[in-house]
């Protein structure tokens, strides 16, 4: 039992659990899961579906804050992407040939793609800080996607399009394939070569890992310039969710919830050891909270505060020091009422 | 001063870590006005029992008592209200901040609505300086300073509160001869206040020089007490390691052996990295120990990294095999097998948190791409092998590498640059702050090294040393090499003459 406590993951599937026992208990037909057309409905199935952008961001946050960094700018460029996407389809003029969309989303996720090149070029060889050079991307990004599309909100029409953040394939929605697609990508890329233990390495000690000959500039470079693609098709899935391109909207706050995810999933900000389950079960767990706010049906004014109430008591559950603190409280309760003013010590 | 009852006074100290015991019903006490001297090798209980004293650390059994009264600490913070300070061997200042932030930090005196009196702070610190007789401008950044004056400010900061006991962790390990006797005579100052001291070092000198009284530890138990004019030195070494001293002597060398054509493997002309080496030429022979000293600042650092890749040269040439390379990077020096240690293994060496296993292959695995990664049995197999070639303790690969002790970090970091099959191998000081046993198991393992064939530049701070591993050593002055003479000619005080000799007018 004690061995199945001390793994990593023990915690945050604690977490995701009780949450959704809590739903459960406070609503039943929270895990009800019906079939109409041979699709899966219910909550438990909104949450697969709707996770799947933070999914992606989450996972290349996971890769940034391994390197001991973060990237602030997942949601601006979540933005630009959505913009190019669907201008390019715009002006198309035929929004559901196949070879209009394949150029459309190619081109957003590059765009994604060379969002992260700038931050990685600014940090691993500018040597500019993580916070900083990504701050700028974060402001300036919103403003390069509105100049993308006019200044206005693009809307689109097309079925195909639509189909990703929406549609269904063999009973479960096709957004949450593309969650797995991706996670088991980077599972792959950093567990079966060699990429994530000098990941780690770079991240725990950059100076060290030079002096071993690991190629810490190109690792770092790497880590943003995934976070950019894996952003760049998560503002995909966006602005095909809601069949616009809302420079303004698109991925706003999603960095914090990104960061929120790798953290409940046991990586340190501090950098270095970084867990991909972990990653997957936090993200999850930011959806299921934000489904319990709307299931409980907390007014929309208090959310933040409801919101933020639950982190602070679920990283707090994840904390080893403070369930140690709170395991000695009794003993500590005791000694301190032990020491009277006069300062004679109590007979123990 | 009545010296009857100890001021400190430690009974039954027992701390465990899971199945290990590190301290064992261990006894241990300190009088006021004395300075006492916790001997061990690494391993044997020396640090635990110190975090135990200071509040880094709770006690499983035992009681400690202060001044007659049971204290338990629950952090290092306790301990320094209660008067119990500490100096920790890797300094732990904030090299960020003024000199006087640092002095001051934490206890920041303060004014009116709670701000901080800063010249009240630049005061204090100035006062507490020049207690130490130290001439530092106390609005300095820390870093600024070279490392021997930051350990200086850091036993400033822990003598300005109210000390009655003050812990000294290898405070010597990065001081030249003048700040040693700097520090002695603090510590002598403090003593006559009757500030009880503990001093720990594995200098055996500095040891006989400035103390009263030795404990000694080994494998987590009470071996004794003594006085130091009673105990000889040869006791004290059998009775920290448990075994007899001939069993320490260390590998006969090869005499009279003379490679018939020795080939040059790397030499260097004229290099330059300023400010710390000039102009510096050297040869390095096939299988050969090329012992380098020098006083500190005399670029025996900078030296290591300017061969090795780390720091970029101003001016000069490296040949490899009579072959001008650019070493632009350590990566690039290791593909040529040019392998660097760093005097610094926490911070330039391994990588902490992760595993042995992990620590011993990354050089090699970072040589080989991200692509082609080694499989997991190999690694395992690899790392096992060194793990028992070198003697690593504990034997277990999968642990952090953070947990192990100095001497065991040491080999972990030789493993990872020996798996490249070197072909020059340069050590900074791989002995530094390890104790004897582990020191003379490094120094075999060089010897062993250079027999093998790989040439080895061996980097030391102690004069004995550098003679007892190298074949010749090669003598720094003011970023210069301007000797290298056989070691078998020389002693360690015509050594430490030439070393220290004034600087000779060109001529």
């Amino acid at each position: 039992m004690s061995a199945v406590m001390k793994h990593r993951l023990f915690w945050p599937l604690v977490v995701l659990l009780a949450l959704i026992l809590l739903n459960t208990v406070s609503r039943p037909s929270f895990v009800r899961i019906t079939v109409h057309d041979g699709r899966l409905y219910g909550s438990l199935i909104d949450i697969l579906r709707n996770s799947a952008p933070l999914m992606l961001v989450a996972l290349g946050m996971t890769l940034v804050i391994a390197t001991r960094g973060i990237d602030l700018s997942v949601g601006a460029i979540m933005a630009v992407s959505g913009a190019v996407a669907l201008t390019i389809i715009q002006d198309s003029g035929d929004p559901a040939n196949p070879a209009v969309l394949a150029v459309a989303i190619g081109t957003a996720v590059g765009a994604g793609l060379v969002c992260g090149l700038w931050n990685g070029f600014l940090i691993s060889v500018l040597g500019i800080q993580p916070i900083i050079a990504t701050l700028v991307l974060m402001l300036a990004g919103r403003g390069i996607a509105l100049l993308i599309t006019g200044g206005f909100i693009t809307t689109i029409n097309s079925d195909p399009y639509k189909f990703m953040a929406q549609g269904y394939v063999l009973g479960l929605p096709f957004a949450f394939y593309v969650s797995l697609v991706a996670i088991a990508i980077v599972a792959l890329i950093e567990r079966r070569t060699a990429l994530g233990m000098l990941t780690e390495a770079v991240g725990i000690n950059p100076e060290a890992s030079r002096l071993a000959g690991v190629r810490a500039r190109g690792i770092i470079w790497g880590a943003y310039a995934a976070s950019g693609l894996l952003a760049g098709f998560a503002g995909i899935l966006y602005s095909s969710n809601i069949m616009a391109a809302d420079a303004n909207a698109a991925g706003l706050y999603i960095e914090l919830d990104a960061i929120l995810a790798v953290v409940l999933g046991g990586t340190s900000l501090a950098g270095g050891t970084f867990s991909i389950a972990g990653t997957v079960v936090g993200a999850f767990t930011i959806q299921t909270l934000k489904s319990t706010i709307t299931f409980l049906g907390v007014p929309p004014a208090v959310t933040p505060v409801f919101m933020a109430a639950v982190v602070v008591v679920v990283v707090l559950v994840q904390s080893r020091r403070f369930r140690r603190f709170m395991g000695r409280l009794p003993a500590r309760l005791r000694t301190w009422t032990s020491r009277t003013p006069d300062g004679a010590e109590a007979a123990s | 001063m009545e010296n009857a009852l100890p001021l400190v006074q430690v009974t039954g100290a027992t701390v465990r870590f899971q199945s290990d015991t590190a301290l064992d019903d261990v006894d241990f006490r300190m009088f006021a006005g004395e300075v006492h001297s916790l001997m061990g090798e690494n391993g044997a209980g020396k640090s635990t029992l110190i975090k135990a004293l200071t509040g880094a650390l709770p006690l499983d059994a035992g009681v400690i008592t202060l001044d007659g009264r049971t204290v338990q600490f629950a952090t290092p913070h306790d301990a320094q209200l209660a008067g119990i300070s500490t100096v920790y061997q890797e300094i732990d200042l904030l090299p960020n901040l003024t000199v006087a932030e640092n002095i001051a930090l934490g206890r920041e005196p303060r004014g009116r609505l709670g701000s901080i009196d800063w010249p009240a702070m630049r005061r204090l610190a100035r006062e507490a300086l020049a207690d130490l007789g130290l001439d530092i401008d106390p609005a300095s950044v820390l870093a600024t300073h070279p490392l021997a004056v930051q350990q200086l400010v850091a036993i400033a900061r822990a003598i300005s509160t109210d000390v009655k006991v003050l812990v000294l962790d290898e405070p010597t390990s990065s001081l030249d001869f003048d700040e040693v006797a700097e520090l002695f005579r603090v510590i002598r100052e403090l003593k006559s206040r009757g500030v009880a001291i503990l001093f720990v070092s594995h200098f055996l000198d500095q040891v006989y020089e400035i103390c009263d009284r030795i404990t000694v530890l080994r494998n987590g138990r009470l071996v004794g007490e003594y006085l130091t004019t009673e105990l000889l030195r040869i006791d004290l070494v059998q009775k920290m390691l448990g075994r007899s001293a001939a069993a320490l002597a260390a590998r006969p060398r090869l005499d009279g052996y003379e490679d018939p054509d020795p080939s040059v493997t790397l030499s260097a002309r004229g290099v330059t990295v300023l400010p710390g080496i000039a102009d510096a030429d050297l040869d390095l022979v096939e299988g050969e120990v090329l012992g380098v000293a020098g006083l500190l600042g005399s670029g025996r650092s900078e030296l290591a990294r300017a061969l090795t890749g780390v720091d970029r040269l101003e001016a000069g040439i490296i040949r490899i095999d009579g072959q001008a390379t650019r070493l632009s990077s350590p990566r690039r020096a290791l593909s040529v097998g040019v392998v660097y240690s760093s005097e610094n293994r926490r911070t330039e060496g391994l990588i902490g948190e992760l595993s042995v296993l992990e620590n011993i292959t990354l050089a090699l695995q970072a040589q080989r791409g991200i692509l082609r990664r080694i499989r997991s049995a190999r690694q395992r197999e690899l790392a096992a092998s060194w793990v028992e070639a070198l003697d690593i303790r504990p034997p277990d690969i999968d642990r952090p590498v953070g947990t192990l002790s100095g001497g065991n970090q040491q080999k972990v970091l030789l493993a990872r640059l020996l798996a490249l099959s070197p072909r020059v191998i340069v050590l900074d000081e791989p002995t530094r702050g390890i104790d004897v046993g582990a020191k003379v198991e490094i120094q075999n393992l060089v010897g062993e090294l250079a027999d093998t064939g790989l040439s080895v530049v061996f980097i030391s701070a102690e004069l004995e040393e550098v003679l007892r591993v190298g074949t010749r050593v090669a003598i720094l002055q003011n970023g210069r090499v301007v000797d290298v003479l056989p070691s078998d000619g020389l002693t360690t005080d015509s050594l430490l003459a030439l070393v220290a000799r004034p600087e000779e007018d060109e001529s």
